[in-house]
C-alpha cells in the first residue's frame, strides 16, 4: 500500500514538473510582453530598461531556473502588469469562480436530474422528447451566444435581473461569499445557469439513460412482481442505484467548470480566474499565465491521486495491477 | 452488465439472416425525428460543398466583396446587382454566401480533425488494451492527464502558442480531442478482450493484427461513431469558441465562429441578421450532428434493444 | 449626427452645476482596467486616468489637452536650461498633511524607479533634476534647452513625502498609501471587480458633483453597452460604433462622443529592396514597390476614407490628412485628407512601372483600434480594385506588435504593410514625429516607432529644431512644415482620427476627452 502511495506521489511529481517545462516554455514562445506595456511614447533606450527590469533579457532557461526555484519555496513569479505576486492575484480571484462552479453545479443537478427522471420513465411522451431535444441544444449552443442573449433578454428587455457583474458579499460559515447574500444571488444567477447549461444537458442524459437501463434490470421487474408502487421503485431503488455515478461524473465536471469558466465570466464581467487567465493571456502577462495554469496542474493531479488512492483502497486489483506493471 | 443474452454472439451467425446494414438502417430510419436530421443534415453537407456554384458572391475574393455593402438588411440589393436574401455582414460580405463558405470551413475542419484524432485515438487505444503492462499504464497516465484538461483550455493554449490558421486550428483540436477516442476503444476494447471469441481467436493461432483489427476492432466500432459524431459537433463548437475569444480562424475567410464572433458586436445595435443567421447554420449543423449521433447510440447500443 | 459631436472648438462647460454638495453615487463602467491604484508603476492610460482623481499634479491636461494650472499656479523658463514653478499654497493631502516642494522633489525621485515597473515614468522625468527652492518653489534643470518641460511635468502625479515616496506598489493597491491631493479619495480597490473613490471635501479646486464614485471593468463591449441599458451602471466607456445608431435612437441615453488625439495609419516598407509581402502577381520576387514615392501616392489615393468613416466607423471618425485632427499643437493648416481617386492612382501606378499591379499583404491587428480588423479589411478591398492583388492578416494584439516591431531577422520590423495607430500623449505634434517619421536611431531615442523606416534628413533636421526651440510660435511652425514635408513624401498613410464616444443615462453626460481618459470629475448633469 505504502509503496503504492509513494510510487503514485512520484508520477505526481513528475507530471507537475513535466508541465512546468511545457507550460513555462510554451507560453514564453508567444509574441513578445514588452511590446504590450511600454508606453508607445517610449524610445529604443526605455524599451531595452524595461526589459532588463523584467528578467526578460535572460535566456530563456536561466528564467526557467529561477522560475523552478522560485516555485519550489512557493514562488510562482509576480504579475507584469500588476506587479503582484501571481500566486496572490490567482488566490484573490479563487473564490469568485469556485463559488460560481459550485452554484452551476448545484444547478445542473437539482434541474438535470428531475428532467432526465421524467424523461427516462415516459421516453415516448411529447414532454420527453421536448426535454431530449432541449438537451441537444443544451450540448450545443455556443456558451458565448446564451450567455449574451440572457443578458439580453432577463437584464435589458425585462429588467428583472442586474447585467453583470458580482454581488456584495458576506461570511457566511467562515467563508466570504456573494451567495450569502440576496444582491449577490441576483448576479450568480444569470452566469451560473449559463456555466450549467452543458451540465444540465449531461444529467439529463445521464439520468434518462440510467432510468431506462435500470427499468429493465431484474430487480426492479422484481420490485414489479412484488407489488411495489412504480413511485417507490423509482424514488427508492432506481434513484439510488443511478445517483451515485451521476453525481460522481458531474463532480468530475467541476475541474472542467473552473476551466470553462473563462468563458462565461469574460461576458459577465465575473472577477474570477478564467477572466483573469484571458485577460493575461491577451496581455501576454506570462507569469500569471503560467501560475494559473500551474495551479490548474496541481489541482488536477491532486484530484487525480486522491481519485487512485480511493481506489486502490476500495478495490485491491488496482493497486495489484499496478504493481504487476 | 447483467443481461447476456445478446452479446458475445459472434456477428456473422446473425448477418446470414440480413446484411448488418440493412438491419442497421431500418431501425435507424424507425425516428423520424433521426430521419428528418439526418435529411438536413446531408442537405447542409450539399449546400456547402456546391456553394462556389450557387452563392452569388465569393465572399474570400476581395474584389467581389465591397465595403459600401456592408450592413445591409436582408433583402437588400447589392452594388453588384444581386439580393442578398440574408443581408450582409460588416465588410460587405453577402450573408448567404458567406454562411455556406463558413459552413465548408467549418464542417472541413470538425471532420478533418476529427478523422484524425479518431485514428490517433483508435490506434493508441488498442495498443493500450491489447498490449497491457507497462505500455498500457504509460498510454492511460497521459490519456487521463490530457484528459484531466478541458478541451477548451488545452485547444486555447495551443492555438495561443501556434498562431492563427486553419491547420493550426485542426492541430490544436486534434491534441484536444484524440484522448477521448483513446479513452473509448480502449475500454470497449478492454471488455471486447476478455470475452470468449477473442480467447477462442488466440487459441486457433491466428495473428495480434488479425485479432485486433477483425475482431476486436469491428466490435469497438459502435461507440466510437457515436463518440466520434458528438466530438465532431463538439469540435465545430469549440472552433467557434476559439474565434469568439480572437484566437481562432482569420477574419477574411470566415467559418461560421468567426462570422457569430463578429456579429457579436453587432447583437445590441439591432442588427441581428449578422449574428443570427450564421447562429442558426451553426446551430441546425451542430443540433442535426448531435441527432443523428444520438440516435446511432441508441441503435448500435445493444442493451437498450428490446 | 455630427452636430451632436462635441468637437475641439465646442466649448466645455462644467462648472454648469458645480457647488451643491449632495450625496449622490455615480457608477462607471470602465472599457479597460486600471492594472495598479500606484500613480507611478504603470505608465498606461487607464492607470493615469485614475490616478487623475487621486493624486493631484502640478500641471493639469484639460479636456482638450490644454495644460492648466494644478498643484503648481504658474510655471515658465527663467533661463535657457531652468523652468521655474510656483506650487499653491494651502493644500492638504487626503490624510491631512501640507502640501510642499518636499513632495514634489521625492515623487520625482519615486517615479522613475518603482521596481517591477512595467512602464516606467522615467520617460518622462529623465534628463530633468528636480531642486526645491523654497517650500512652494521647484526649479527644474535639463542639460539643453527643453520646450516640452510643462508637458512632461503634467504628467507625473504628485504622492505625498510622509507615505507615498517610501510605500510599495501593493500598499497603494491596499490602500495604505493611496494618499494623494486629488478631487477623490481612495476607498476600495478589488482588481477585476471594482474601485471606489469618495470626495474629497477639501478639494483645493471646483468639488466633484458625486459624492461617491465606483469604477467597474466590463471589457466586453456589448456587455457594457448592456449593463448601461439595465441601469447597472451610470456611463460606460468605449461605446461600439456599431451601437451608436441604436442607441440614438433611445430616450434613456445620451451619448457624448470628442475627437481623440488618435490617428490610424499605414506605414510602409522603405528600407527593404526587397519586402517579404511584396510580390509580382505571379509569385516571383520584384524590387520593393513601396520605396517609389509614386506608388505610396497611389495608394493613399487609392483609400476612400469617406467610405471607411461612414460605411466601416458608421460615422463616427474623421478622415485624415496628417498626423494629428485640427485644433492641436503643431497641426499644419495647408493639409487635408488625401481625395480619393482610383483612376488617378492607377495612372500613377502605371507611371511607376506597375500597370498591371503587383501582389501585397496587409498586416493589422484586431483587438487594438476601434473595427481594425474591419478596417484592414476594406483597405484590401480599395487597393484590389486598383490593381493590386491584397491578402489581408490580421491578429491579437499580443502577437502583433512584436512583429510589426522588430519580427524579421536582426530585429527589424517583419511585414511589408501595416495597419497601426498613434495617440499623441503629448497632446502636441512631436510625439508623432518624432517616433513615426523620424529616422530610426536607438541611439537618440528618435524614430521608435518607424515601422516602414521612411528616413529624409531634412525632415529630422527640421524636427530636431523644433525639439530645441522653447519659442511655442516659433516651434508651432517648425511642426506643421516637418509634418507638410513627411505628407508630400507619403512616409507613412494616415486613414482617420478615431472619435470616442461615452453613453451614460439620461440626465448625465460626459465631457469627452481627447486623451480618451474617463473621469468622474468630467461627468456632469445636463
Amino acid at each position: 500500500m505504502t509503496v503504492f502511495i509513494i510510487r503514485r506521489l512520484m508520477q505526481a511529481v513528475f507530471v507537475v514538473f513535466l508541465m512546468s517545462v511545457i507550460v513555462f516554455f510554451g507560453v514564453n514562445v508567444i509574441g513578445n510582453p514588452i511590446d504590450m506595456l511600454v508606453s508607445p511614447d517610449a524610445d529604443q533606450q526605455d524599451i531595452a530598461e524595461a526589459i532588463a527590469r523584467l528578467g526578460l533579457d535572460r535566456p530563456i532557461h536561466e528564467q526557467y531556473w529561477r522560475f523552478l526555484m522560485g516555485a519550489l519555496e512557493g514562488d510562482l513569479g509576480r504579475s507584469f502588469i500588476f506587479g503582484e505576486p501571481a500566486l496572490k492575484l490567482i488566490l484573490a480571484h479563487m473564490p469568485a469562480t469556485l463559488e460560481l462552479a459550485f452554484a452551476s453545479l448545484v444547478m445542473a443537478l437539482v434541474i438535470g436530474i428531475p428532467l432526465g427522471l421524467y424523461a427516462g420513465l415516459y421516453p415516448d411522451g411529447i414532454a420527453s422528447r421536448t426535454i431530449m431535444a432541449g438537451s441537444i441544444l443544451g450540448f450545443s449552443l455556443p456558451t458565448f451566444w446564451v450567455g449574451l442573449m440572457f443578458i439580453m433578454v432577463f437584464a435589458v428587455m425585462l429588467g428583472w435581473l442586474p447585467s453583470t457583474g458580482r454581488g456584495d458579499t458576506a461570511v457566511i460559515l467562515g467563508i466570504e461569499t456573494s451567495l450569502a447574500t440576496r444582491d449577490g444571488w441576483s448576479h450568480i444567477l444569470m452566469p451560473a445557469l449559463n456555466l450549467a447549461l452543458t451540465n444540465i444537458a449531461l444529467a439529463i442524459r445521464l439520468t434518462r439513460a440510467g432510468v431506462r437501463e435500470a427499468m429493465g434490470q431484474d430487480y426492479v421487474k422484481f420490485a414489479r412482481a412484488k407489488g411495489l408502487s412504480t413511485r417507490r421503485i423509482v424514488f427508492v431503488h432506481v434513484l439510488k442505484n443511478i445517483m451515485i455515478p451521476i453525481v460522481t461524473v458531474i463532480g468530475l465536471e467541476f475541474g472542467a467548470l473552473i476551466a470553462f469558466s473563462v468563458i462565461t465570466e469574460t461576458i459577465f464581467a465575473w472577477p474570477g480566474m478564467g477572466k483573469l487567465l484571458i485577460d493575461s493571456i491577451i496581455q501576454l502577462d506570462r507569469p500569471v499565465v503560467v501560475a494559473y495554469l500551474m495551479v490548474v496542474v496541481l489541482l488536477f493531479v491532486l484530484i487525480n491521486l486522491i481519485v487512485d488512492i480511493v481506489y486502490s483502497i476500495l478495490d485491491p486489483r488496482v493497486r495489484l495491477q499496478d504493481q504487476r506493471s | 452488465m447483467s443481461d447476456l443474452s445478446s452479446e458475445g454472439q459472434p456477428e456473422e451467425a446473425r448477418a446470414a439472416v440480413e446484411t448488418p446494414f440493412r438491419r442497421f438502417a431500418s431501425e435507424f430510419f424507425e425516428s423520424k425525428v433521426a430521419t428528418a436530421a439526418l435529411v438536413l443534415l446531408s442537405l447542409i453537407i450539399a449546400l456547402s460543398l456546391l456553394a462556389p456554384w450557387i452563392t452569388p458572391q465569393n465572399p474570400y475574393d476581395l474584389a467581389q466583396v465591397d465595403v459600401l455593402d456592408g450592413r445591409l438588411p436582408p433583402g437588400s440589393q447589392a452594388f453588384a446587382g444581386y439580393t442578398m436574401w440574408l443581408g450582409s455582414d460588416g465588410a460587405g460580405r453577402d450573408l448567404f454566401s458567406a454562411i455556406l463558405y463558413g459552413l465548408r470551413i467549418s464542417l472541413a475542419v470538425g471532420v478533418t480533425s476529427g478523422f484524425i484524432a479518431l485514428l490517433i485515438g483508435m490506434g493508441v487505444g488498442l495498443i493500450a488494451a491489447y498490449a497491457g503492462g507497462r505500455v498500457e499504464t504509460v498510454i492511460m497516465r497521459v490519456v487521463d492527464l490530457q484528459l484531466s484538461f478541458p478541451a477548451t483550455l488545452v485547444a486555447l493554449m495551443l492555438v495561443a502558442i501556434l498562431g492563427k490558421g486553419i491547420d493550426k486550428i485542426i492541430l490544436a483540436l486534434v491534441v484536444a480531442q484524440w484522448a477521448y477516442y483513446a479513452r473509448t476503444v480502449r475500454a470497449s476494447a478492454l471488455v471486447e478482450r476478455r470475452k470468449e471469441y477473442v480467447e477462442a481467436a488466440a487459441c486457433l493461432g491466428l495473428s495480434h493484427g488479425r485479432i485486433v483489427f477483425r475482431h476486436i476492432l469491428p466490435n469497438c466500432l459502435a461507440p466510437l461513431i457515436v463518440v466520434g459524431t458528438v466530438q465532431v459537433a463538439s469540435a465545430i463548437a469549440l472552433e467557434a469558441t476559439l474565434s469568439f475569444l480572437g484566437v481562432g480562424l482569420p477574419q477574411t475567410e470566415p467559418s461560421l465562429g468567426v462570422l457569430i464572433a463578429n456579429g457579436f458586436e453587432y447583437m445590441m445595435s439591432g442588427r441581428y441578421w449578422i449574428s443570427v443567421f450564421p447562429g442558426l447554420a451553426l446551430l441546425l449543423t451542430v443540433v442535426t450532428i448531435n441527432l443523428v449521433g444520438d440516435h446511432l447510440r441508441d441503435v448500435l447500443n445493444p442493451r437498450l434493444k428490446r | 449626427m455630427r452636430n451632436r459631436m462635441t468637437f475641439l472648438s465646442a466649448v466645455a462647460i462644467i462648472a454648469l452645476s458645480a457647488g451643491a454638495a449632495s450625496a449622490e453615487k455615480l457608477t462607471i463602467g470602465l472599457a479597460s482596467e486600471p492594472t495598479a491604484i500606484d500613480p507611478h508603476f504603470h505608465n498606461l492610460g487607464p492607470n493615469n486616468a485614475m490616478a487623475r482623481h487621486i493624486f493631484g499634479r502640478l500641471i493639469l491636461q484639460n479636456e482638450r489637452q490644454q495644460l492648466e494650472p494644478g498643484l503648481a499656479v504658474s510655471w515658465q523658463p527663467i533661463d535657457e536650461l531652468t523652468w521655474e514653478f510656483k506650487l499653491r499654497e494651502g493644500v492638504t493631502f487626503h490624510d491631512g498633511s501640507p502640501f510642499t516642494a518636499d513632495d514634489v522633489i521625492c515623487t520625482w525621485e519615486r517615479a522613475p524607479n518603482v521596481p517591477n515597473s512595467p512602464s516606467s515614468f522615467s520617460i518622462y522625468t529623465k534628463g530633468k533634476t528636480a531642486v526645491k527652492i523654497d517650500d512652494f518653489t521647484v526649479h527644474f534643470k535639463t542639460e539643453a534647452p527643453y520646450p516640452l518641460m510643462a508637458n512632461d511635468v503634467s504628467t507625473v502625479p504628485i504622492v505625498s513625502d510622509e507615505v507615498g515616496c517610501a510605500a510599495t506598489t501593493e500598499a497603494f493597491n491596499a490602500g495604505t498609501a493611496a494618499i494623494g491631493s486629488g478631487p477623490y479619495k481612495f476607498v476600495s480597490y478589488k482588481p477585476g471587480e471594482s474601485i471606489v473613490l469618495a470626495r474629497n471635501d477639501d478639494y483645493w479646486g471646483e468639488k466633484p458633483i458625486w459624492s461617491e464614485v465606483e469604477f467597474r471593468p466590463i471589457k466586453s463591449a456589448p456587455t457594457r453597452v448592456a449593463a448601461l441599458l439595465a441601469g447597472d451602471v451610470d456611463l460606460i466607456s468605449g461605446v461600439p460604433t456599431t451601437d451608436i445608431t441604436t442607441l440614438q435612437g433611445r430616450d434613456d441615453v445620451t451619448l457624448s462622443q470628442g475627437v481623440s488625439n488618435r490617428v490610424i495609419y499605414l506605414h510602409m516598407d522603405q528600407f527593404r529592396e526587397a519586402s517579404p509581402f511584396v510580390s509580382a502577381k505571379d509569385g516571383s520576387a520584384i524590387k520593393n514597390p513601396l520605396m517609389d514615392v509614386r506608388v505610396r501616392k497611389a495608394i493613399s489615393m487609392a483609400i476612400n476614407r469617406d467610405a471607411i468613416v461612414e460605411r466601416v466607423m458608421e460615422g463616427v471618425a474623421i478622415p485624415a490628412g496628417q498626423l494629428l485632427p485640427e485644433g492641436f499643437f503643431g497641426v499644419s493648416k495647408n493639409l487635408s485628407p488625401v481625395a480619393y481617386d482610383p483612376a488617378g492612382a492607377k495612372a500613377l501606378l502605371a507611371e511607376a512601372g506597375y500597370a498591371d499591379g503587383f501582389k501585397m499583404t496587409i498586416h493589422g491587428p484586431n483587438d487594438r483600434y476601434i473595427n481594425d480588423a474591419k478596417i484592414a479589411e476594406a483597405i484590401g478591398q480599395m487597393l484590389t480594385r486598383i490593381g493590386i492583388d491584397m491578402s489581408v492578416e490580421t491578429m491579437p494584439r499580443s502577437v502583433y506588435f512584436s512583429r510589426a516591431s522588430r519580427g524579421a531577422e536582426g530585429g527589424l520590423p517583419e511585414f511589408s504593410f501595416v495597419l497601426v495607430g498613434w495617440g499623441a500623449g503629448s497632446g502636441e505634434a512631436s510625439s508623432p514625429l518624432k517616433s513615426l517619421i523620424a529616422t530610426h536611431d536607438p541611439d537618440r531615442g528618435f524614430g521608435a516607432s518607424n515601422r516602414g523606416r521612411h528616413s529624409d534628413p531634412a525632415i529630422d533636421a527640421k524636427i530636431e529644431e523644433a525639439l530645441r526651440t522653447v519659442d511655442d510660435e516659433i516651434r508651432q511652425i517648425l511642426l506643421a512644415e516637418a509634418t507638410e514635408m513627411a505628407m508630400e513624401n507619403v512616409a507613412i498613410i494616415p486613414t482617420h482620427f478615431q472619435v470616442n464616444t461615452w453613453g451614460s443615462r439620461k440626465g448625465i453626460s460626459y465631457v469627452p476627452r481627447t486623451d480618451e481618459y474617463t473621469l468622474a470629475i468630467g461627468v456632469v448633469k445636463d
